[in-house]
């Protein structure tokens, strides 16, 4: 065969493939082995979340959140309650912020536990999944515990958290917490130190800090990169400016950097989860979980039944809704996958008149491009994983 | 925060008044209208002065406004990680008019615009591949228009005699409700029904 014989070829990957992470179809233009062009076609999951938005109420439309990154379904729901708190200009009382950290932590390493594990699985290795799902099902527990639903849990609202945890299920996940840093040390011996894992995730992927802000990059791909930052730290919400944890941040911007700092994370998340389940245990061991404003928070069931004011709101918040002041803004949390923001403009009705959710991966999905050219076609699978993509949040 | 935004919206005032149309501050951000042949210079000037280095691309989308002369608004969101600081930037654009790509100053900006175009029918002069990014294959119209009906024109299915998914246009069981949830007293702007003759 001569040269002139010598073409490149395309080829379909996804959107079964099990290696694409759901509904992703690459269009690969193959040189040999090497990629020369990459062609991500989504949308096969879009769903017009942020149409349907439009006709809900701002209660209503809280649901929706959780089936974006349904890896981490509260994260979402908090970035949303952010924004409507902050046009509302509402205050969540600290025993409902330290369960929206705890449970956040707890979305956390939902996320990177799901991530680092398959990602190991597409590059080869079976048993770090078997290992993590154990773990990931003890979490859905906590989820189910507190919101009676184990994926889908509609438990932050505006205002605060839905109904208060039990003590019993607060000491539960603390008593969690350190045999799972045990796991953690098993899945990192089994990958950390493995030839194979290393061969295909070291200086694969690489990109450089400048390349991930123009990009948009967010999240763990900008730690990876060498930038220590961190929405918890950088521009805290809630109660993180009181929290005890650290952030690791990479140095050569490679895929093998970005499942260290996964893995350093769950540890750090770890942490914050004993700081907050001592704190729900200890000084806010009693108090609102949400904040007392009748007007946007539904009362207690037993105030209902004697309170007439108590019913009244209670009949106002479920047909009519709560009004929010017109205006725009843009609220943002340091979600699992990178910064999750939502841009909320309202005309002082009781229906957002347009909400834009900024979701990490998509950002992230499109450099796959400018990742993935000159690799083998072998890593696209590897920077696939490394991204962290969920078709929920990529096509909405 | 409110300071430092302040003075950051003095400061770019200051050095190219001609590029500002209005600065606005409301819950503690900034956002700055921008007419749309200087979208790009602001950008370029936004990214790369030290004072402001907002390098951190982070949202493009659009807003509808039907009754608006200027029908939509083009949003941008960027983050300076070294100041710390957010802004939002503003173009407003008519239904047939376009707005330069941002993909020359942010190359994250492609797929914002995308959707942008697909969602909404905005288009972005010199983006170097403005095709349809959510939607269906061979999609028609932008859905996230105030006048696109929220149940759609088309459904599909799979058609077992033809061995194929089929296009229908939809067919609803029941009709669209969307509940009117606002207060009576609180001014609408219809007739109650039985209120027709009770004009004072």
């Amino acid at each position: 065969m001569n040269e002139h014989n010598v073409r490149n070829f395309n080829i379909n990957f996804g959107p079964q493939h099990p290696a694409a992470h759901g509904v992703l179809r690459l269009v690969l233009e193959l040189d040999g082995e090497i990629v020369e062009r990459v062609d991500p076609h989504i949308g096969l999951l879009h769903r017009g979340t942020e149409k349907l938005i439009e006709t809900k109420t701002y209660l209503q439309a809280l649901p929706y959140f959780d089936r974006l990154d349904y890896v981490a379904p509260m994260s979402q729901e908090h970035g949303y309650c952010l924004a409507v708190e902050k046009l509302l200009g509402i205050e969540v009382p600290i025993r409902g912020q330290l369960i929206r950290v705890l449970y956040s932590e707890i979305s956390r390493i939902l996320s990177h536990l799901l991530n680092v594990t398959t990602q190991a699985m597409d590059v080869g290795a079976l048993t770090p999944p078997l290992w993590g799902f154990e773990e990931r099902e003890k979490l859905m527990v906590f989820y189910e515990r507190a919101s009676g639903s184990r994926m889908h849990a509609a438990y932050f609202r505006p205002g605060g958290v839905h109904q208060d945890l039990p003590p019993e299920l607060v000491e539960d996940i603390g008593a969690w917490c350190d045999p799972f840093l045990g796991t953690l040390d098993d899945i990192d011996e089994l990958l950390t130190g493995n030839r194979i894992f290393k061969q295909r995730n070291v200086d694969i992927g690489v990109v450089k800090l400048e390349d991930c802000w123009a990009w948009g990059f967010s999240g763990v791909m900008v730690r990876g990169s060498g930038a220590g930052w961190d929405l918890r730290k950088s521009q805290p919400y809630e109660c993180y400016a009181d929290m005890d944890f650290d952030i690791p941040v990479g140095k050569n911007g490679d895929c093998f950097d970005r499942y260290l700092i996964r893995m350093i994370e769950m540890r750090e998340s770890v942490k914050i989860m004993k700081q907050c389940v001592n704190r729900l245990l200890g000084d806010a061991r009693v108090g609102p979980v949400s904040s007392l404003d009748g007007k946007v928070v539904p009362p207690k069931r037993g105030e209902m039944k004697r309170s007439m004011e108590a019913l009244i709101h209670h009949f106002k918040l479920y047909t009519e809704g709560y009004h929010v002041p017109a205006g725009e803004v843009y609220a943002a949390v340091e979600a699992p996958k990178g910064e999750f923001g939502v841009y909320l403009v309202a005309d002082g009705t009781n229906k957002p008149y347009r909400l834009k959710i900024r979701a990490p991966g998509y950002a992230h999905l499109q450099a796959m491009d400018f990742m993935c050219r000159g690799h083998q076609l072998a890593d696209v699978s590897a920077i696939l994983g490394s991204l962290d993509i969920v078709f929920g949040e990529v096509d909405r | 925060m409110n300071e430092a935004l302040r003075d950051l919206s003095a400061y770019i005032a200051e050095v190219h008044p001609e590029l500002v149309q209005s600065s606005d501050f409301a819950f503690g951000e900034l956002t700055l209208t921008v007419a749309p042949e200087n979208l790009v210079a602001m950008l370029t000037f936004l990214r790369d002065d030290v004072q402001c280095a907002f390098v951190n691309f982070i949202d493009i989308c659009g807003v509808d406004w039907p009754q608006r002369e200027k029908r939509f608004d083009v949003v941008y969101h960027l983050l300076s990680p070294r100041q710390n600081t957010r802004i939002r930037i503003k173009v407003l654009v008519g239904e047939d008019e376009a707005v330069p790509s941002a993909c020359g100053v942010y190359p994250g900006a492609d797929w914002f615009e995308r959707e942008a175009w697909d969602m909404y029918g905005i288009l972005f002069t010199g983006h170097p591949d403005l095709r349809r990014i959510l939607t269906d294959y061979g999609f028609e119209g932008h859905p996230l228009r105030k006048d696109f009906p929220t149940t759609g024109f088309v459904e599909v299915r799979y058609d077992d005699s033809a061995k194929r998914v089929v296009y229908e246009p939809v067919e609803l069981r029941q009709e669209f409700r969307s509940f009117d949830f606002l207060s009576p007293w609180e001014g609408t702007d219809y007739v109650l029904p039985g209120d027709e003759k009770a004009k004072a």
